[in-house]
């Protein structure tokens, strides 16, 4: 099976360009994810890493222009409005109860 | 077609006597107690009854009732609960429901202040659903059934004084000397059903019956196996160890199933097993030997006991004696006519030695009593029946079935001879130790001045009269129509060589054995009383060796009591529990204890290092499903 012709890309601009920086942004997230203490960074890492895929999709659906793609990225989108929401709640919950934000001190899995 | 007798009622109403009073039984009123425990017993005897009278107006018997949902079937396999009425079972039942009510109404008075009086009722109802179950079994596992049953009940009734480490103790060992006895019943089980395919007694007969020529062989092995099953159950030598020790149960106890129906569950036992003891002559002649040799060797030691309840132990082993040597000189319906009378006159020894002892406030030691006769006369009077009885007086109840047994046991050539004569120095001894305990236990001086005797109540009064009447004049029915009734079921045939002079001449014989027996007895501990201390200075050992009861449990305790204690303990117990299982144990308990100290490090509860972990797997997944990817697409661009 032969690979289908990757250069072609929106706006002139080639597809791995697309991916390569979707990858950065992924790994952005990861690393911050790992080495920030404050849980609001940790947090923002999450929205990054999810962005990072979105930009896949889209990337994806565009080249094969595929639906698809782009109606995963509402749902990942949702998904990620509702999980701001708990997870802000969470952080304000555990801020009330602990005076703190650092991650590295909410370790008891409890409140 | 006959209408149904509805046998099926006979165990369960008294089952249901022992459901009601063992869960309700401890917060209902003793007399709704008593009442329950009563009917139970009544009833079944009415359905026994109203069985026999359907019998004697033209029932064909044997009548059969199963249960229409089978118990076990499997391949060719087929056991049901079913019950057989016939001669034999007819005769049990009438014996094991009528004695045993009248021991019912006896324990209503007799256990009146005791504490637990609903538990002693339950129980007492829960014996009689497994000895009526055992005695119309139909097949020889449902027999099992009732034969652990009874078991059960006896452990239970035993022990009932549990607060008494003696009681508890014999109630055990009456469990686990009855266990050895009931693992021959069951390889006798294993060995019918690989043999004749079948358990059902009326099967197995029919089976032989199609097979005259057949002797010997296997049916010797299962025929003894299903005597050491009986030896257990009927306390006979050399498994009689549990009966004496079994005395510790209230004494109503000792009288119905210690003396009048379950220990005769193992002659009931060879008389419905007869076909095979027939084909066996080695196995009947190994009967015979048992039952001699326990008759002799009990009445031995119930010579110089002490306790009132344990001299009727032993003559119940002795009398038990007799049953088996009349089963293994194939009289079995000598052996079952015993079996009947002995349930009256030893049902009513032991129920008359509870009201002397109800007297006397407890006491038990023969040497404690004496000039009881004109305290309770109505006990003195149906006890001196009894005691005629079992010594085998005309016209008394025992001297008719004992005869029997010595006749029978007589005309069955030379070694017949030497069990005769064995029987007839029992009869002597016996005769002597019922009438020392009778002078001992009511004439003379009283030797106890703390007791204030008093008559007992008339519940138990009652069942005494009833059951002397019975010991005066059970035996009146005869050997021969007693035997030509039971014949269809016992399937014997006359033995030849006898004749009326010869059997008034033993008979004749036997009561002047009997007279003798009375007459050292009278001799000896009321003419002069100081003699016995005397002869039992004069022989120290022999008086000893009788006295401690031939060292028997002693010699059991010392060779297989104690080596089986010590292999349990030391390899059963020490090697292979402590060393083998706990060591293995120890040892999975250790390494999952060891990976678990690794492992739950993992466990930081530090989000970031889960995160971590979480990337870390990610990036091995990946690099597992696209590392191969990379190299094969490599691969393909060589190729191409």
């Amino acid at each position: 099976m032969n690979p289908a012709p990757l250069q072609l890309a929106a706006h002139g601009i080639p597809l791995a360009w697309y991916l390569l920086l979707s990858a950065a942004l992924f790994s952005l997230g990861v690393i911050g994810f790992l080495i920030k203490r404050n849980v609001i960074t940790v947090f923002m890492s999450i929205e990054l890493m999810l962005n990072a895929v979105n930009l896949t999709f889209v990337t994806f659906a565009h080249q094969w222009h595929a639906v698809k793609g782009q109606i995963f990225v509402f749902f990942v989108m949702m998904v990620a409005a509702a999980e701001a929401a708990v997870g802000l709640a969470i952080i304000i919950a555990i801020f009330r109860a602990r005076a703190t934000l650092a991650v590295d001190r909410i370790d008891l899995m409890k409140l | 077609m006959n209408a149904s007798l509805h046998l099926w009622l006979i165990p369960l109403l008294p089952f249901a006597g022992f459901l009601l009073n063992g869960i309700l039984g401890r917060r209902l009123p003793k007399a709704l107690v008593s009442a329950i425990a009563l009917l139970a017993p009544l009833a079944s005897f009415a359905v026994v009854l109203s069985a026999v009278l359907a019998s004697s107006s033209g029932l064909a018997l044997p009548y059969t009732e199963s249960c229409p949902i089978g118990w076990i079937h499997a391949g060719t396999l087929n056991i049901d609960f079913s019950f057989v009425f016939d001669q034999l079972s007819l005769v049990m039942l009438l014996v094991v429901t009528g004695v045993g009510f009248l021991i019912h109404i006896y324990s209503v008075g007799y256990m009146a202040h005791e504490d637990g009086y609903w538990r002693f009722f339950a129980y007492l109802n829960l014996f009689l659903f497994f000895m009526t179950v055992l005695v119309l079994a139909g097949n020889a596992l449902l027999m099992f059934v009732g034969w652990e049953g009874v078991g059960l009940a006896s452990y239970l009734l035993i022990g009932f004084y549990f607060q008494k480490n003696s009681a508890a103790d014999a109630g055990k060992k009456a469990f686990i000397v009855n266990r050895i006895g009931d693992f021959g019943f069951l390889i006798g089980i294993f060995l019918l059903l690989a043999t004749f395919g079948t358990l059902t007694f009326s099967e197995i007969s029919a089976k032989l019956l199609a097979a005259p020529a057949w002797q010997g062989g296997i049916l010797t092995v299962i025929a003894l196996c299903l005597l050491l099953g009986a030896t257990g159950k009927s306390a006979q030598l050399p498994l009689y160890v549990w009966l004496p020790d079994a005395m510790e149960g209230p004494t109503p106890v000792s009288a119905l199933i210690h003396a009048a129906t379950m220990v005769t569950a193992g002659v009931y036992m060879i008389a419905r097993t007869h076909v095979l003891f027939d084909r066996s002559p080695f196995a009947l002649g190994v009967v015979a030997i048992v039952g001699a040799a326990t008759a002799l060797f009990a009445a031995t030691i119930g010579l110089v006991q002490n306790d009132i309840k344990r001299v009727l132990a032993y003559s119940t082993i002795s009398q038990l004696g007799y049953m088996f040597l009349g089963c293994g000189v194939a009289a079995y319906s000598a052996a079952i006519f015993h079996l009947m009378t002995h349930a009256f006159f030893k049902a009513l020894l032991f129920l008359a030695a509870g009201s002397v002892i109800h007297a006397l406030g407890g006491e038990q030691d023969l040497r404690r009593m004496g000039g009881l006769r004109k305290k309770i006369p109505v006990t003195f009077w149906t006890m001196t029946a009894a005691v005629f009885a079992i010594a085998g007086f005309f016209p008394f109840a025992g001297f008719f079935s004992k005869d029997a047994i010595l006749y029978a046991a007589f005309l069955q050539g030379a070694g017949g001879k030497v069990f005769w004569f064995v029987g007839l120095v029992t009869a002597l001894l016996t005769s002597f130790y019922m009438f020392r305990l009778w002078y001992l236990t009511f004439l003379g001086e009283s030797r106890n001045h703390e007791a204030h005797p008093h008559e007992s109540p008339w519940s138990m009064l009652g069942p005494l009269v009833i059951l002397a009447i019975l010991s005066v004049g059970g035996g009146w029915i005869g050997i021969e129509r007693f035997a030509a009734f039971l014949a269809p079921s016992t399937g014997e045939i006359p033995t030849a060589g006898g004749s009326a002079s010869l059997e008034i001449g033993l008979s004749a014989l036997a009561v002047l054995v009997a007279l003798a027996g009375w007459w050292i007895a009278d001799r000896l501990y009321r003419k002069q009383p100081e003699t016995p201390a005397q002869w039992a200075a004069a022989m120290p050992h022999g008086y000893k060796l009788l006295l401690n009861k031939y060292f028997v449990d002693e010699i059991y305790g010392f060779t297989i009591v104690k080596p089986l204690l010590a292999f349990s303990k030391f390899l059963l117990g020490w090697v292979v529990d402590v060393a083998i299982l706990g060591g293995a144990a120890w040892l999975l308990g250790g390494i999952a204890q060891f990976a678990a100290a690794i492992l739950q490090r993992w466990q930081s509860g530090n989000l970031r290092s889960y995160a971590a972990w979480l990337a870390l797997g990610a990036a091995a997944v990946l690099l597992f499903l696209l590392l191969p990817a990379t190299l094969g697409l490599h691969a393909s661009g060589m190729g191409r």
